[in-house]
């Protein structure tokens, strides 16, 4: 539905995204996840037409809607978008912002429709209300309202929960995933918040530096992420040195992971098969530390922060480094006190020193 | 702990007593007494109308002004919204060769006043004038459209007056930013039609304010009218006074005129309550302009180069021309009166002005109480009364006042005395104050609003209260407003026509009033010299509103 083909732009000569491509097949919901300053909004402006490329294509459905040279205009180009501050038009009451984008309906079909969006977002009895009327949540269930009403090709959301509030926004992006799902739209959303992409998102592309680092689930990027940057960005965790034994087996301080070792990628060379006495930095998550009082390996709990379900401690390992624990909040240890771990890996993510 | 909320603050008492006193309401009701005074005074004149001076204006005098001040008001309403939005749009959303400089050169108009670029393009187009003499004698055109008619005196009014909606519709169109414009395109609105459905009505208040502003201006004014012999309220006002002697006549048209202003300043309030559009969505600052090529970007440079021009260049160059031929034989001691009157009631009515401003927005702010609010409403609102009508307001109660103390102290005394206040600066003060007290209270209000409630209670809980807290933490914070009130009220007041003449001793004369002397002779070079110096100082203010609008990006 949604294609881009080795997308690259610039502003004169700083490139801001360089070889971007990926495809999203139709109802599929896609994420760019990145810091700020990545690329991910002007890869969203292009797709929406309102910057131009300097190479590659995009194309929604089977139409080339960009290449270098030339740009379909943003309003021919049927793509929805909602921005980050939601743009509602302040002089318009609500049903007339959604009604905006369909003046080419006939009236009965253009209150239908209205009232068919007032419906899907649960906004039926603030239909003549103005949007500074409105809560945070309303306005932005009524920037998707509007966004969707003229049914668009694809829908693009620019950070769209970044102004609510935590709890408000887990709430909203799973609504709002159900809404995308229960009409089938095709979907891409941006943002920084890795958290409203794991809950909104099919796939997602982390990217960094104008340039998409692992395009995935959001289950492999946290499991398998192919190089730092995505194991650095994605979730918590730290990196410890190790030692290959074999292809099968590495040790580390803690020691001998046991698993398939195939993430033996540095950032710079590629990926070379890592052989026999390679050094390697394996990621370890807080959820591959296991507290367990009868394990004879201890750690020293060096800081501690509760977290409700669950305690995020940082240990220190008896010959130097770190790791992170996720442990049971029921266990409450002090700090200077000495735990019993193991580890609980199934899968050994290393990166090659 | 201690209790931050219970703890005794240094100086908590002399504040919550000083709020406490009646000092706040004093002011302001002094203040809106200023404007209520004048007006009470002309108004009460409809409660004995004197029935043959009522037939007679009636009859004779009161269908041509209407007919006149309806139709300037209609001619400059299209022209000024159409002209300032335009613009506006034109600097504010576009880009085209030469914007940057049209964005702030395009305000400069507003430095000269309305009568100086009326007797300025009635000397180039009249029947002697340059245009039409060269026209006659070189190609045999004698049939041009006469400059003196209804036409001319509003093309000259909608020059003088567009930066008005301009300043105001440009602030609106750059407030909005480009994320709403993008909304409506990725609703399928082209960009051409996203103005009038999203840029234009959200404008809206903006075009509407500075449009009441100009048409405050049209019905106020009395210079431009005069030079054009173009009859309205104003000068009949003043041919009352002047020509016939007339209070209750001048009263009398003065009430009309003040009805006409309120129905303006009502829809003025109706514009400023009804909608002011509230949008988080600002963002996506100016970068992305409307890029204009071709056949466009020509049409919209010739166009904003066209009125600069005609509104700007023209009248300054030949100003400047006059004066040139002028300045040796024109130039004496009598100019250094003309100047020196003119410095000192500026200067005088302008450091005023911004006193009581001062102390306005002070009690507002010591006691924001809705009755406060509304004192302050009423004490500003002279900015809409035309001075024609405050100058008849002041003199009547003044002369008054001046009468009894004659009486009383010929009683006592058996001796006759002269008019004691009459013959003074104190009417045209006390007129100055109530018609700019506008000029003065807006940037010091603003200036105050920006000192928070947080940093007063930082100094109060830091010992410093009271008179201490305004010299240390407020006057220095609100140097730059104060600066550029006073610069404002100035160059007001020292353009200010109906008032001065109307009131001021006898003899006495200022650049302005020189002006209008020259003019209402027809000497169009001898009123240029006076005219320019009025003009020079009028630029000050502009750098500082170029400065403060961000004009220039």
């Amino acid at each position: 539905m949604l294609a881009l083909d080795h997308v690259a732009q610039s502003y004169g000569s700083k490139p801001v995204l360089s070889d971007v491509s990926f495809v999203l097949s139709p109802g599929q919901i896609g994420c760019l996840l990145g810091p700020s300053g990545c690329g991910k909004t002007t890869a969203l402006r292009l797709i929406a037409g309102f910057e131009k490329l300097s190479a590659g294509e995009i194309r929604i459905g089977a139409e080339i809607v960009s290449h270098p040279g030339h740009s379909l205009a943003p309003e021919q180009r049927r793509v929805g978008l909602v921005f980050q501050d939601y743009a509602l038009f302040p002089h318009l009451s609500v049903e007339q912002n959604i009604a905006f984008g369909l003046s080419a309906l006939p009236a009965t079909d253009r209150r239908m429709r209205v009232a068919e969006m007032l419906d899907l977002v649960g906004l039926d009895h603030e239909a003549t209300a103005y949007p500074h009327q409105l809560s945070g949540g309303q306005q932005q269930r009524v920037a998707l309202a509007r966004a969707l009403a003229p049914r668009p090709r694809l829908l693009l959301l620019d950070e769209p929960f970044s102004n609510l509030d935590v709890e408000l926004r887990e709430k909203l992006s799973l609504e709002v995933r159900d809404i995308l799902k229960q009409e089938a739209i095709t979907a891409l959303l941006v943002t920084h918040d890795q958290h409203e992409a794991f809950a909104m998102a099919d796939v997602i592309g982390v990217m960094n530096k104008g340039v998409i680092q692992q395009w995935d689930t959001p289950y492999n990027l946290y499991h398998q992420p192919t190089n730092r940057f995505v194991a650095d960005f994605v979730g918590q965790g730290v990196l410890l040195t190790g030692n290959v034994l074999n292809s099968r087996q590495v040790e580390i301080a803690l020691g001998v992971l046991e698993g398939k070792v195939d993430g033996e990628c540095s950032e710079e060379g590629g990926c070379v098969k890592c052989e026999k006495g390679c050094q390697v930095d394996v990621l370890i998550r807080p959820d591959d530390i296991i507290h367990d009082d009868s394990s004879l390996l201890m750690a020293e709990v060096e800081r501690k922060a509760f977290r409700g379900s669950d305690f995020l401690y940082t240990l220190k390992l008896p010959g130097g480094g770190h790791v992170l624990a996720q442990v049971d909040s029921h266990h409450n240890h002090a700090i200077g006190e000495r735990i019993g771990i193991r580890l609980g890996i199934d899968h050994v993510v290393a990166f090659r020193k | 702990m201690i209790d931050a909320k219970k703890a005794p603050v240094p100086g908590a008492f002399f504040i919550s007593k000083q709020v406490g006193s009646l000092g706040p309401v004093a002011v302001a009701t002094l203040l809106a007494l200023l404007t209520l005074i004048p007006v009470a005074v002309v108004a009460s004149a409809m409660l004995h109308p004197d029935q043959t001076i009522w037939d007679h204006l009636w009859h004779h005098v009161l269908p041509e002004l209407l007919v006149n001040t309806l139709w300037l008001a209609l001619g400059v309403s299209i022209g000024v919204s159409v002209l300032g939005t335009g613009l506006a749009w034109l600097t504010a959303a576009c880009e085209f060769p030469g914007r940057k400089f049209f964005s702030w050169a395009l305000l400069l108009p507003l430095a000269l006043p309305a009568y100086v670029t009326a007797f300025v393009w009635i000397g180039l187009l009249d029947f002697t004038g340059v245009l039409p003499t060269w026209l006659r004698e070189s190609w045999g055109i004698t049939q041009l459209p006469p400059i003196r008619s209804r036409g001319g005196v509003i093309l000259v009014m909608i020059l003088a007056l567009y930066p008005y909606v301009y300043l105001t519709a440009r602030a609106a169109f750059q407030g909005q930013g480009r994320r709403l414009l993008e909304a409506a395109q990725s609703l399928g609105i082209s960009r051409r039609r996203a103005f009038f459905k999203i840029a234009l009505p959200m404008a809206r208040p903006g075009i509407v304010a500075g449009l009441s502003l100009a048409l405050m201006e049209t019905l106020a004014d009395f210079g431009t009218v005069s030079v054009f012999n173009y009859n309205t309220f104003t000068t009949a006002i003043y041919q009352a006074w002047f020509s016939m002697f007339s209070l209750p006549a001048a009263s009398q048209l003065a009430t009309i005129l003040i009805c006409f202003v309120l129905a303006l300043v009502t829809l003025e309030q109706l514009s400023r309550n009804g909608a002011r559009y509230a949008t988080s969505a600002r963002g996506g600052g100016g970068a992305r302009r409307i890029v204009l090529s071709g056949a466009n970007a020509l049409m919209a440079t010739s166009a904003a180069g066209l009125v600069f021009l005609l509104a700007f260049v023209i009248p300054i160059g030949q100003l400047l021309a006059w004066t040139h031929n002028v300045m040796a034989t024109d130039l004496d001691a009598r100019y250094l009166d003309f100047a020196w009157h003119s410095l000192m009631l500026a200067g005088l009515g302008a450091v005023l002005v911004v006193s009581l401003a001062l102390a306005l927005a002070y009690a507002q702010r010591l006691r924001p109480t809705p009755a406060m609010q509304f004192s302050a409403r009423l004490a500003t609102i002279g900015y809409a009364l035309p001075g024609a009508v405050l100058a008849v307001g002041f003199y009547i109660p003044v002369a008054g006042l001046d009468n009894l103390i004659i009486d009383a102290y010929r009683d006592s005394t058996g001796e006759e005395i002269g008019q004691i206040l009459g013959g003074t600066l104190a009417v045209m003060l006390l007129a100055y104050c109530a018609r700019f007290l506008a000029v003065g209270f807006g940037p010091v209000e603003t200036g105050l609003a920006r000192i928070t409630r947080g940093m007063d209670e930082a100094a109060q809980v830091l010992g410093t209260t009271g008179l201490k807290r305004l010299f240390r933490v407020h006057l220095p914070m609100l140097r730059a407003p104060l600066l550029a009130a006073t610069a404002l009220a100035f160059v007001d007041i020292m353009k200010e026509l109906p008032i001065t003449l109307m009131t001021r001793p006898f003899g006495w004369d200022t650049l302005a009033t020189r002006v209008f002397e020259m003019t209402s002779e027809g000497e169009w070079e001898r009123a240029a010299l006076p005219a320019v110096a009025i003009c020079l100082v009028g630029l000050l203010p502009i750098f500082f509103l170029v400065k403060h609008s961000d004009a220039r990006t």
